[in-house]
């Protein structure tokens, strides 16, 4: 016993009880908080409470603030529009197949109305879902030819609910830079990587497209459960030009990213049918993952629509958020559009029609000094552009301003086409 | 131990309402709030049968893979299968086996007015409810007890429904631009101002739906750098116009206001997170009526520490505007205060004016409004004979346009309510919720309640909303009844006794707080009496 003692050596011992000592100490010495030298009074505290000034709720706006003053419409806004108690030529509502005045639609609206009331009380889960709706749904299914349509009750909210529906935190969204404002915030809603492409620009697009493949390859785990989305609108609002769609699919099914196509302007107004890009392309309605659209424009009612597959629509039913927690569309504006989508499947010869009329229109704004003309011949929406700015967005929109209300002088109603400013990401020139 | 709460009068811990208000003097009448605690025995079972429908889920979706079972889901392309799976499979559990299994409770479709009374059409289903098809036989006269109808003005026949019509052929059904275009017809100025009369602040300005009006003008009052308080139950919209804002949020408990203080003196005195600048605004977003709770907001309290701490206030009555208060203006009407307190009032027109769409009314807030919301400058306006429904219901409520209807409806509404909660919690249900608030929550807790419960009212008649994961907490599934002017004596009568049979038959009087029964009942041995606190 006396050999193994020995055997130990001093300065293991020694290291152990300093070990030991050092133990004690920290055992017994005060935690070392973070937060401590932060530790405020009662007195100081309430003291920094009374100084505290917050700014006013909103900012104070100047009475001549440009957008502060809205032009008044009294009667009907048809094909002549009284704006501010002057008859004008209306070349300013969105009414691109005239069906606003139409005495059939507003047949069919009154007789819903007289049938259901005005109002739905509920969202579409809780006793919200009418006859009416569940018909809109089918006719539109049939007159796109998918398998199944969703109806919301806002325009605004159709792509904006959609979008983060599918795309979540970590997706990737690839966007054209001319998006709409609606496209917008249903990314910002989704949370997911936005990555913006040139306007139309198949090579950028493909670019971004390559990029995302390297990444990819070096990290097949993550982008194995990583959803890519491309989301382009088929006759875009700020440009007026369409998307080339047929290339559009090449790339889908060569990088294997799914397409969300926003039809606002384009639904009824191109193709032979009216059935929209796909149809003037001709490119098979299943390649489209998901198709939305507003009801409007050119089927002059309120509300918008998504269509495609049954496996891309339903998902919507339980997780779209302007679905689910919103009332749902009147039933008579559900009975005009209803009779609005009858007008068009039985006279197809309307969008010939719509369709001579841009091209004249067109022909003859082409030459117009000082201003240029933005958009394809066969765009129902042009715009009119400065040809040359003054350097000061403000001083621009004054000019434009000047010109239009010339032109309401003239009996003829136009429209500056209006952005806020602050929260555009990409802001359009004015026009 | 099991006692439930009722919260009559709570002191704020902190002195911050300088001793000169006690809080008993900023409510004028009894504000009665009750939310009984679940019993015991109910959460064990109603949690053994989740984990049951779990255990059968996680089989039933094996065998499904393994193709022994027939699979209804639909599928993805053929020429798509490589593309990354656009759902996660854990993310449907829920719905493919738990939800499927009584989706015939939800969106029922119906083709009448849905009033009082509406008709439902006849689904049957053959799979066990992936499929429906309808036998074109139609359910008449449902008792409606799920449409927001609080007032009656859900109806086709009327002066509302005859100046709608005459709207329709003049003006015609869309208007097809927004409102800063060609969209601002003189039908919604004048709604607007009519808005503002109503509630009586300066200006208001409509929008044409509700959801969009939250997610849409909390972006454009609140920005980097604000603070957003907002209650553990607001709905879906408020949060997701919060967080379109870009700004922080923090969440306090439900109707606390402690809790709501506390965070209203840490954020102040610590500013914000990281840099401790002192923050650019606060804004408190409440609601007037917590549609699943059937809670009233504490406004006086809320509005005292606004006023102390130099906040701003939202309040969403979309609930609450004309079903609460004398004269039907909602929850500020209700407890008799002054609407300028309220620096932004936003309502929906859904509920009680049997239209569509939202509204914001303010004090200096509208110009700033009209110029900068998202709505006015991107969005269509709304349509001219939802306007004008929305017009002729209000001068209705007001009494402006000769008759005493609107009061009367206002009168009826909650001579129902009061009704129908006593008799509910005489029986003995759990309620929750406020005494005055025409929503009303029962409890179900058990999931396979929650179908019966559904299925059987439906059997005998009477068209219930019932509500359960996750728009609710797990084991609190419930079923809810909201009350209309348009109920008549009767209606209630018969839905309470159906109500109680059904629930002898389910055994869902859960409560251990019966009230007394009157003399007028014989004396029942099943009986308990009241529990002193």
């Amino acid at each position: 016993l006396c050999s193994s003692k020995s055997y130990a050596p001093a300065y293991h011992l020694i290291l152990e009880g300093i070990l030991i000592l050092w133990i004690i100490r920290l055992l017994f010495s005060k935690t070392y908080k973070l937060h401590e030298t932060y530790k405020l009074t009662e007195k100081e505290k309430e003291d920094l409470i009374e100084e505290w000034q917050p700014e006013p709720l909103v900012p104070p706006v100047s009475k001549d603030h440009p957008s502060l003053n809205y032009d008044i419409v009294t009667g009907p806004p048809s094909h002549k529009i009284i704006i501010n108690g002057k008859e004008c030529t209306n070349f300013a509502s969105f009414n691109f197949l005239g069906l606003l005045d139409n005495e059939r639609v507003k047949q069919k609206a009154l007789a819903s109305l007289k049938k259901y009331g005005v109002g739905t009380c509920g969202p579409r889960g809780f006793y919200g879902t009418f006859d009416v709706h569940l018909e809109l749904e089918s006719r539109l299914a049939r007159f796109m030819k998918t398998e199944e349509a969703i109806i919301y009750s806002y325009g605004f909210a159709t792509i904006a609910s959609a979008i983060p529906a599918y795309s979540k935190r970590g997706d990737i969204i690839f966007v054209d830079e001319a998006a709409c404002f609606s496209i917008q915030k249903g990314l910002q809603a989704s949370r997911s990587f936005i990555k913006y492409f040139k306007h139309n620009d198949m090579e950028d697009l493909e670019r971004l497209l390559k990029e995302q493949e390297l990444e990819d390859q070096r990290n097949p785990r993550k982008a194995r459960v990583t959803r890519k989305f491309i989301v382009v609108e088929g006759l875009y609002i700020n440009t007026a030009d369409i998307c080339p769609l047929p290339e559009l699919v090449e790339l889908k099914y060569k990088y294997k990213v799914r397409i969300f196509l926003e039809e606002s302007l384009s639904f009824g107004v191109l193709g032979e049918h009216g059935r929209g890009v796909t149809e003037h392309y001709g490119v098979n309605i299943d390649d489209i993952d998901l198709i939305s659209a507003n009801m409007e424009n050119a089927v002059a009612s309120i509300g918008g629509f998504c269509c495609g597959r049954s496996f891309v629509i339903d998902h919507q039913r339980l997780s779209g958020q302007g679905y689910c927690f919103s009332a749902s569309l009147p039933p008579m504006l559900a009975a005009a559009a209803i009779e609005a989508l009858n007008i068009m499947e039985e006279d197809p010869d309307i969008f010939a029609v719509l369709r001579k009329k841009c091209k004249h229109v067109y022909k003859a704004l082409q030459g117009t000094p000082g201003l240029k003309l933005v958009g394809v011949p066969f765009a129902p929406a042009l715009h009119l552009q400065l040809e040359r700015s003054s350097g000061s967005r403000d001083s621009d929109m004054q000019l434009l301003r000047s010109l239009v209300d010339y032109c309401l002088e003239g009996q003829v109603a136009l429209t500056l086409a209006r952005y806020l400013e602050k929260e555009e990401r990409f802001l359009p020139p004015p026009r | 131990e099991c006692t439930d709460f009722h919260q009559h009068i709570q002191l704020l811990p902190y002195l911050a309402v300088k001793s000169s208000l006690c809080v008993t003097r900023l409510y004028s009448r009894p504000f009665i709030e009750s939310f009984e605690e679940t019993p015991m025995l109910v959460a064990v079972l109603t949690y053994m049968g989740y984990g049951i429908l779990t255990i059968f889920g996680y089989l039933r979706d094996f065998l499904r893979h393994w193709k022994i079972e027939r699979c209804h889901i639909a599928r993805e392309r053929e020429v798509q299968k490589d593309f990354v799976p656009l759902y996660q499979d854990f993310e449907n559990f829920y719905t493919r086996n738990l939800y499927m299994r009584i989706r015939d409770n939800w969106n029922r479709p119906i083709c009448s007015v849905p009033g009082a009374k509406m008709d439902l059409m006849e689904r049957a289903s053959h799979d066990y409810n992936w499929t429906f098809e309808y036998t074109g036989r139609v359910v008449q006269d449902v008792i409606n007890l799920g449409s927001y109808n609080y007032l009656g003005f859900a109806e086709n026949t009327g002066p509302c429904a005859d100046s709608a019509a005459e709207v329709t052929m003049k003006y015609g059904v869309g208007v097809a631009s927004t409102r800063q275009e060609t969209g601002n017809l003189d039908r919604h100025e004048e709604m607007e101002k009519l808005v503002a009369k109503f509630l009586g602040v300066e200006s208001a300005m409509a929008f044409g739906m509700g959801f969009a009006t939250n997610s849409m003008n909390i972006p454009a009052l609140a920005g980097k750098g604000c603070l957003i308080l907002s209650d553990e139950l607001n709905h879906a919209s408020l949060v997701l116009g919060a967080r379109l804002s870009g700004s922080i949020i923090r969440v306090f408990k439900h109707n606390n206001m402690q809790s709501l203080e506390k965070l209203l003196r840490e954020a102040i005195v610590h500013g914000q997170p990281r840099t401790h600048r002192p923050w650019k605004k606060i804004l408190i977003v409440v609601e007037g009526i917590y549609s699943m709770e059937g809670s009233i907001v504490h406004l006086p309290e809320v509005i005292a520490l606004k006023k102390h701490y130099r906040a701003y206030l939202y309040l969403d009555e979309a609930h609450s505007i004309g079903a609460l208060g004398p004269r039907g203006r909602g929850v500020v009407d209700y407890f008799g205060l002054d609407p300028c307190d309220v620096d932004v009032m936003m309502g929906t027109f859904t509920k009680s004016f049997g239209a569509a769409g939202g509204y914001i009314a303010g004090k200096r807030l509208i110009e700033y409004l009209r110029s900068h919301s998202h709505s006015a400058v991107y969005a269509t306006s709304m349509s001219p004979p939802v306007v004008e429904q929305i017009i002729t219901s209000m001068k209705c409520i007001m009494g402006e346009d000769g008759t005493a209807i609107g009061r009367e409806r206002v009168r009826q509404l909650a001579e129902n309510t009061v009704y129908f909660r006593k008799r509910l919690r005489e029986m003995g249900f759990i309620i929750y919720g406020n005494n005055d608030s025409p929503v009303i929550p029962m409890m179900l807790y058990m999931p396979a309640k929650i179908g019966a419960f559904g299925r059987e009212m439906l059997k005998r008649n009477i068209g219930v909303v019932v509500v359960g994961f996750p728009a609710t907490p797990i084991i609190e599934s419930r079923a809810r009844f909201c009350i209309s002017a348009a109920h008549t004596k009767d209606m209630l009568n018969r839905a309470l006794s159906v109500i109680s049979e059904v629930g002898d038959l389910l055994q869902l009087k859960y409560s251990r707080h019966r009230i007394q029964p009157s003399l007028a009942r014989p004396f029942d041995d099943n009986v308990y009496e009241d529990i002193d606190d």
